[in-house]
């Protein structure tokens, strides 16, 4: 697939390093902070579970307490294990039951009691992270038994009803109409709560609340379907918003395939701060590469609320930021989905020429990447017949150019949630390109200083000009002054900033202790 | 047409009412299927119904597209809708007014309420970018725009408003599961009706693709757009109802 587009080979490599330049400080900035959310999810990796009786989690109870009696900046872990050891109590969820009801005090141990304590919680995290091993073997076990879908791209479907019992047969039946990868949309919302819902949930508004029993649920209805089906089904969900590190765990204890995973999502389009944003981006994917997870990022939002020609190179420039923070996290290029979208207004002239170049300097930039190929929705009006052909259309220059992950769309996009009947019409529609046009990118040369080498090459350079733009102030001032998607997103501002705290010296985090060790080869699925 | 204002669907001839329907019935596709569905059509309305396409899909359920004629008639004079009332100014036509009429910047702060994320609504209104090649309201030299963005709670919303001493307040509201587009509305305008009096009030506006434009007095709300308004649109009713409808609120 490569070589389709001339691109100058020192150019690309101008890209990544100027994306890596632009990336570095906010790398430095995430190793020199910490979360609330970060330290649930190492509560989580030790073992904590379950909620109080008004469904506040007790990892969330617990890091309050932490925080009331000694600050974030020490990590957790250290004060925990520590009141552990004094209490003589045996589970970490009755020390946070305990301390909810205001019976233990904590503090940062020194001397013996920090050996003991820093001892203590690497062990309950490292058998929480051997948890995640296990469910990763368990992924590689049933595709090899089940085999992976005959055919890229895979392809991805979404189901939202609200009510995880609704979805399931809704999943199933899905996946049985040819859904290789099954997405379930959060509840509206969802991503704004500095906290994970707990248990099965059955109300959600445009969604279905994310939460561990229906990760668990969901999954397990997938694993009949892939035995049914004899090829193994994947999951989704999404690790962003504001408790993205836990999600990202709970996804890895409960063998999620795939999660939506961007880095910049949520300050742009939640307005969650940026620096709460990175920090716990970090963790997640540090946390997703170790459970084998694949991320899909988020560029197909820039495209909806900007000009999809104009702000085209944003899309690349967002895609080697996420590469860059992806592989710093530990992420090969098999788990990157970056995304982008088919999202040019249709009556601009030559739009399938355009949409056929930027897919496939994406292609050629990332030769190894599953990209996410996302459908069109700024420009599906209500009118179902024209958006029917879109889609097609999308579908084909999906087919053309290689991408490895198709989002089906809907031609009702814009008028309701999907129907069986909008899904079982969308299917059918991704079934005859595919069948009809499967392996036209084999025949698809574009013309030698045509005008799709053209385009991509401009889209190339106009990235790279922007990073060097970056370059000169700092991705976070680039974010303030609203470089991505028109929102300006200043770093001292946004949702979830008094859960951010600098590390004190000392700072403890076993868990990241853990995922940062060098590890042997990763089998590749 | 059919005389008297009376019509009935085109298809290729006046008068021969014919409509197309898909829908989906619960049951598997046999003859049995078939003849529901075209009982259902026939109930519609459609009658003869012709039954064009059944198509099993998933389990126990069948795709249906019907074509046929529909007995029913449509008096256009009985037709009740929101016509737009105002005169539609271009940019440069609302600048003016409000800066000769009104001497200062007229401030509008818009967001979407509740647990609603969708800003795609409220941003095609507000942001530079606008919609459909027309900018939006920020690009207006004489608006001065708030755009809170996505899950403002209402009380944030109130506050905003009194801050920012709003002549009016755009509020987008997308998500219509259990009807939580009404239940906000009418959250936000009663907030209003207690946090402000009502010479202090600003002018309430609720946008969104499932609104009824006829339900504003049942909402609360001063005015209700719906599905494919452009900026153009509501800054000339600012305009118009701010200052040169009448309602006095330039004070």
């Amino acid at each position: 697939m490569t070589g389709k587009l001339d691109l100058d080979p020192v150019l690309v490599a101008r890209a990544r390093e100027l994306a890596r330049r632009a990336g570095r400080p906010v790398v430095e900035l995430a190793r020199g902070h910490t979360t609330v959310s970060v330290e649930r999810a190492v509560l989580r990796l030790a073992g904590v579970t379950g909620a109080d009786p008004d469904g506040i989690p007790w990892v969330n109870r617990l890091v309050d307490a932490v925080v009331a009696d000694v600050g974030l900046g020490h990590g957790v872990a250290l004060p925990v294990f520590d009141a552990l050891a004094r209490e003589q109590v045996t589970d970490v969820t009755l020390l946070a039951q305990q301390a909810a009801a205001g019976s233990v005090r904590f503090q940062v141990p020194s001397g013996r009691a920090a050996t003991v304590a820093r001892r203590a919680a690497g062990r309950a995290v490292a058998a929480g992270v051997r948890r995640i091993d296990r469910r990763r073997a368990e992924r590689d076990r049933l595709v090899r038994r089940f085999g992976d879908p005959a055919q890229r791209p895979w392809i991805y479907l979404i189901v939202a009803t609200g009510d995880i019992y609704e979805d399931i047969p809704q999943a199933q039946a899905a996946a049985r109409a040819g859904a290789d990868v099954i997405a379930v949309i959060r509840s509206t919302g969802q991503s704004l709560l500095d906290y994970v819902p707990e248990g099965a949930t059955r109300e959600g508004f445009a969604g279905t609340y994310a939460t561990q029993e229906n990760f668990r649920l969901m999954r397990a209805a997938l694993d009949e379907s892939s035995k049914e089906l004899g090829r193994y089904v994947r999951l989704t969900n999404y690790a962003s918003g504001l408790c993205m590190p836990e999600m990202a765990t709970l996804a890895g204890l409960e063998r999620l395939d795939m999660m939506l995973n961007d880095s910049m999502y949520g300050i742009l389009f939640r307005d969650i701060n940026p620096v709460r944003t990175f920090v716990d981006q970090r963790f997640s994917r540090q946390v997703h590469a170790r459970a084998g997870i694949v991320i899909n990022t988020g560029e197909d939002n820039y495209l909806t609320t900007a000009d999809a020609v104009d702000e085209a190179h944003t899309v690349t420039v967002s895609q080697l930021l996420n590469e860059y923070f992806a592989h710093e996290a530990g992420l090969a290029d098999w788990q990157l989905g970056l995304g982008h979208a088919f999202e040019i207004n249709p009556e601009v002239p030559e739009s399938l020429r355009l949409e056929l170049a930027h897919a496939l300097l994406a292609r050629e930039l990332f030769p190894d990447a599953p990209l996410k190929w996302m459908p069109p929705t700024k420009h599906m009006t209500g009118d179902v017949f024209r958006g029917n052909l879109l889609d097609g259309f999308f579908n084909l220059v999906g087919t053309m150019t290689g991408q490895g992950i198709l989002l089906v769309g809907m031609m009702t996009e814009a008028v309701v949630t999907p129907w069986l009947s909008d899904r079982d019409i969308a299917l059918q529609n991704v079934r005859y390109v595919l069948g009809a046009a499967g392996g036209l990118h084999e025949d698809f040369v574009p013309a030698a200083g045509g005008f799709i080498q053209q385009r991509a090459n401009r889209v190339l350079a106009e990235a790279v000009a922007l990073l060097e733009r970056i370059g000169e102030q700092s991705l976070l001032t680039a974010i303030a002054e609203g470089t991505f998607g028109i929102m300006k997103r200043p770093a001292d501002r946004g949702k979830g900033l008094d859960g951010v705290a600098r590390h004190e010296v000392g700072y403890f985090n076993p868990a990241t202790e853990i995922l940062e060790q060098p590890r042997p080869e990763e089998a590749r699925p | 047409m059919t005389g008297g204002g009376v019509v009935r669907p085109y298809g290729d001839t006046t008068g021969d009412g014919m409509v197309q329907v898909s829908f989906t019935l619960p049951v598997p596709h046999d003859k049995r299927a078939e003849g529901a569905a075209v009982q259902l059509a026939n109930r519609m309305g459609i009658d003869p119904a012709l039954l064009v396409h059944a198509k099993p899909i998933g389990d126990g359920f069948t795709f249906f597209v019907v074509y046929g004629r529909v007995n029913h008639l449509v008096d256009l004079s009985a037709v009740r809708v929101v016509e737009r009332d105002f005169p539609l100014l271009s940019a440069k036509e609302v600048n003016a007014v409000v800066k000769r009429r009104l001497r200062r910047k007229l401030s509008v702060v818009g967001a979407c309420i509740g647990t609603d994320a969708h800003t795609v609504g409220i941003d095609a209104i507000l942001n530079v970018k606008g919609i459909a090649g027309e900018k939006g309201l920020e690009y207006y030299r004489e608006l001065s725009v708030t755009n809170l963005g996505a899950q403002v709670s209402v009380p944030e919303l109130v506050e905003a408003a009194r801050v920012a001493r709003a002549d009016a307040v755009l509020v987008s509201q997308v998500v219509t599961q259990r009807d939580a587009h009404l239940h906000n509305t009418r959250e936000m305008s009663a907030a209003f009706r207690e946090a402000l009096p009502a010479a202090r009030r600003p002018l309430l506006i609720v946008g969104g693709p499932r609104f009824d434009e006829s339900q504003a007095a049942e909402l609360g709300v001063d005015r209700i757009f719906g599905r494919g308004t452009t900026p153009g649109e509501v800054a000339s009713y600012l305009v118009h109802a701010l200052i040169t409808g009448g309602r006095a609120r330039v004070a």
